[in-house]
C-alpha cells in the first residue's frame, strides 16, 4: 500500500540505473543517512559506541569487502583476518613513520597497500578455483599472522610485541588513543562505511560489478564474451582488500587502539566476517550490512537476556552463542543461501501488493 | 561460384563480401583422439553459413576453434586475411567474434539487462576510479551502452523480462537472450552453436526470423550448427558437412543435398 513503484516513471537510463530505484527506498535512504549522522552522534555513549555501532561499522566494511570478492566474483576467501592485519599494521608503520600526516590519509593509504597485497594473494585464483583457493587464502592468513609475529620492524621492536595507536587529531580532536571521544570514534567509521559502501554500489553496478558477477555465474562463457579473467579477478581481489584494509586499519586505530596480530586478526576473524556475509546475504551490499548487524549484536542481545535477565552463567551464554551461530549458518545454508538480503527483499516483494495477495 | 574471391549477389538480393575467416588445415586433438582432421573452410562476409554433422562430427569443437577456447595443434586460422596468433578468448571477442553456446551459458544471478549489458564489455573502457565514482566517463558509457542494448532487446522482442533474473526465465527465452548477449557485442561473426535446439515450431520460426533479419539489416555474418535440416537449407547460403572430424561436404544447400557423401553419412551406408 505505502510501499510502490507505480507511478514511478523513469525517463532516462541514468534514473533507471540508479541505486534505489523506487522513490520509498530512496527517501528511506535519506532518513538512515540522517538519523545516523545528524541524531545519533549527540545520543551516542561510551557503551553503544565500544560495544554496537563501531564494530558494527567497521565489520561493515570488511563485510562490504569480502562480499565483493565472495559474494560478488565468486572467490571463496578465507585470508579476511590476515588481510585485515595488513591494513592494521600498515596504518601502524604509517602513523609512526609520518607523525604529521592526517590519520586519514593513512587509513586510506593502508587499504591501497593491503589491496596490493590481497592482489598478490589473488594470483592463485586464476589457476585454482572454490575449496582449492580457499585453501590458498587460508595460507595468506597463517602466513601474515606470522609475518607479523616474527618480524618485530613491523611493531617497531616493542616489547609486548603489541602495535598501539598513538594520538592522532583530527579538527582538533583525538580520533586515536585513549583520550577519545565516543562520539568521534563513530563519526570516523561513519564516514569511512558511507564512503565504501558508496564506492562498492557504483562498482557492482557497472562494467566491473557486471564482470565480476559473469565470472562468479561462469567463467568459461565470460572469458569467451570477453569479460578478461585475470583483470576481474585480480581487481576482485584487490578492491575487496582495498575494504577489508580499511577496516583492519580503523579496527586498530580507531577501535581497539592496542592489538596482538594473532588475538585480534586470527582465524577466527575471517569466519566471522565469513559468517557475516553468509547470513546477510552474498553478492548485496545491503547484505553486508545486515549480516555485521547481526553477529555485532546478537552477543549483546544474548548476554542482555541470558546473563542480566535470566541469570545464566556468563560462560553458558557464550556457548551458546556459538550454538545459534551455528545453527543459524546451516539454517541459511539451506534454506535460504541469499540470507537476510533475500529475506528483505522478499518482504518488499509483499510489501509492494499490501493487503492485497497478488 | 563459391570459392572465387569476388563478392557475389544471392537470390534474395544481399550482397556476400570476400573472405573473412579462412580456416586452413586444421587439426585439433585430445590426447590420442582427433576430434578434427585436416579441416579447411572459409567463411565469407555477411553470409550465412551453416556446419552440420551426425553427432560427435566435431562441430562444436570447430565452433570453440574459431572463438579461440581451443588451439588447434596443426592448422591456421586467417581472420581478415591476417593469420591469428594464439590468443586468449577474450581477446578474440574483442576482434568482433561472438558466440552463443549449446547448453545455455547465461549468468544465472544477474537479470537479463545485465546480462546483456556484459555483452558490450568491449565497448566500455572507463576507469575503475571513474567507475567508483559513478561520474564523467563511466557514468557517460553506462547510458551509451544501456541505449545500445535497448536497441537489440527490442529488436528481440524481450522488453518485458529485462528486469527478471535470467534464472527465472524459461528455455526459450534463455535462448533468447543469450542470442541478445552475443549480439550487444555487436560483432561481425556470430557463431550459434544449435540456436534451435529443443524448441518448438513456433520459436524456431521466431529465431530463424531473428538471424535472417540480423543478417538482412546489420549484415553480420553467421556460422551455425544446427540440426533441424529444414532450418539449414532454408537459412544458409553455404553448410560445410562434417562426419568423424573430417571434411564430407561443402557448398550450397542444393549441391550438399545431392552430395553422396553427405547422404552416407545422415542415412548410413552399409560397411561390407
Amino acid at each position: 500500500m505505502f510501499y510502490r513503484e507505480a507511478g514511478d516513471f523513469k525517463t532516462s537510463y541514468e534514473a533507471d540505473s540508479q541505486t534505489f530505484p523506487i522513490a520509498f527506498d530512496r527517501y528511506r535512504y535519506w532518513v538512515i543517512l540522517a538519523v545516523a549522522y545528524l541524531v545519533i552522534p549527540f545520543l551516542i555513549n561510551d557503551y553503544w559506541a565500544n560495544a554496537i555501532l563501531v564494530p558494527f561499522l567497521i565489520y561493515a566494511i570488511a563485510a562490504i569487502g569480502l562480499n565483493i570478492l565472495t559474494g560478488y566474483c565468486g572467490q571463496v576467501s578465507l585470508g579476511t583476518g590476515g588481510f585485515m592485519a595488513v591494513g592494521a599494521y600498515s596504518c601502524y608503520k604509517l602513523m609512526t613513520s609520518f607523525p604529521d600526516v592526517s590519520i586519514i590519509i593513512h587509513v586510506v593509504l593502508a587499504g591501497v597497500i593491503t589491496a596490493v597485497v590481497g592482489a598478490a594473494f589473488g594470483l592463485p585464483s586464476l589457476r585454482i578455483k572454490g575449496f582449492y583457493l580457499a585453501v590458498a587464502t587460508l595460507a595468506a592468513q597463517f602466513f601474515l599472522v606470522w609475518l607479523f609475529n616474527k618480524v618485530s620492524w613491523f611493531y617497531n621492536y616493542s616489547a609486548s610485541g603489541q602495535i598501539s595507536a598513538p594520538e592522532r587529531m583530527l579538527f582538533g580532536a583525538p580520533v586515536t588513543g585513549p583520550n577519545t571521544e565516543p562520539w568521534v570514534q563513530y563519526m570516523v567509521c561513519l564516514v569511512f562505511v558511507t564512503i565504501c559502501a558508496i564506492i562498492a554500489r557504483n562498482l557492482t553496478r557497472g562494467t566491473l560489478g557486471r564482470s565480476w558477477m559473469a565470472i562468479r555465474d561462469m567463467d568459461i562463457a565470460a572469458e569467451i564474451i570477453g569479460v578478461n579473467p585475470l583483470k576481474a579477478k585480480l581487481t576482485a581481489f584487490a578492491v575487496s582488500s582495498f575494504f577489508i584494509g580499511i577496516s583492519g586499519a580503523l579496527f586498530f586505530s580507531v577501535y581497539l587502539g592496542a592489538v596482538e596480530v594473532g588475538e585480534a586478526f586470527g582465524i577466527q576473524k575471517s569466519f566471522l566476517v565469513l559468517f557475516m556475509i553468509i547470513l546477510g546475504g552474498l553478492g548485496s551490499i545491503f547484505g553486508s550490512f545486515a549480516g555485521a548487524a547481526f553477529l555485532v549484536l546478537l552477543p549483546v542481545l544474548l548476554k542482555v537476556i541470558g546473563v542480566d535477565l535470566l541469570g545464566w552463567p556468563t560462560d553458558l551464554v557464550s556457548h551458546l552463542r556459538l550454538v545459534i551461530i551455528g545453527a543459524l549458518i546451516m539454517f541459511f545454508l539451506i534454506k535460504e543461501p541469499h540470507g537476510l538480503a533475500q529475506l528483505w527483499r522478499i518482504a518488499k516483494e509483499k510489501l509492494r501488493l499490501w493487503p492485497f495477495p497478488y | 561460384m563459391k570459392d572465387s574471391v569476388e563478392s557475389y549477389v544471392t537470390d534474395d538480393g544481399r550482397t556476400i563480401g570476400g573472405v573473412m575467416l579462412d580456416l586452413r588445415n586444421i587439426t585439433l586433438r585430445f590426447g590420442g583422439v582427433e576430434a578434427i582432421k585436416d579441416i579447411s573452410f572459409n567463411i565469407r562476409e555477411g553470409e550465412i553459413r551453416a556446419i552440420i554433422g551426425p553427432n560427435g562430427a566435431g562441430k562444436s569443437s570447430m565452433l570453440n576453434i574459431i572463438s579461440g577456447f581451443y588451439k588447434p595443434q596443426e592448422g591456421e586460422v586467417l581472420f581478415d586475411g591476417v593469420a591469428r596468433p594464439p590468443m586468449p578468448p577474450y581477446q578474440v571477442a574483442r576482434q568482433g567474434i561472438a558466440r552463443t553456446f549449446q547448453n545455455i551459458a547465461l549468468f544465472e544471478g544477474m537479470s537479463v539487462l545485465d546480462n546483456v549489458m556484459t555483452g558490450r564489455m568491449n565497448h566500455m573502457n572507463a576507469s575503475i576510479f571513474s567507475q567508483a565514482m559513478w561520474f564523467g566517463k563511466a557514468q557517460r558509457e553506462e547510458v551509451e551502452n544501456r541505449e545500445a542494448v535497448e536497441r537489440i532487446i527490442d529488436f528481440l522482442e524481450i522488453q518485458k523480462i529485462r528486469k527478471t533474473p535470467v534464472s527465472r526465465l524459461p528455455y526459450g527465452l534463455k535462448k533468447r537472450v543469450e542470442l541478445a548477449r552475443a549480439l550487444a557485442a555487436e560483432p561481425r561473426l556470430l557463431l550459434l552453436d544449435e540456436p534451435m535446439a529443443g524448441m518448438n515450431v513456433e520459436e524456431k520460426e521466431d529465431m530463424s526470423r531473428f538471424i535472417l533479419d540480423l543478417n538482412d539489416e546489420f549484415g553480420t555474418t553467421i556460422a551455425l550448427i544446427e540440426h533441424d535440416m529444414g532450418v539449414v537449407m532454408d537459412l544458409s547460403d553455404r553448410v560445410v558437412v562434417m562426419d568423424y572430424g573430417r571434411k564430407i561436404g561443402d557448398g550450397t544447400p542444393d549441391e550438399v543435398r545431392g552430395n553422396q557423401g553427405v547422404i552416407d553419412a545422415y542415412l548410413g551406408v552399409s560397411h561390407d
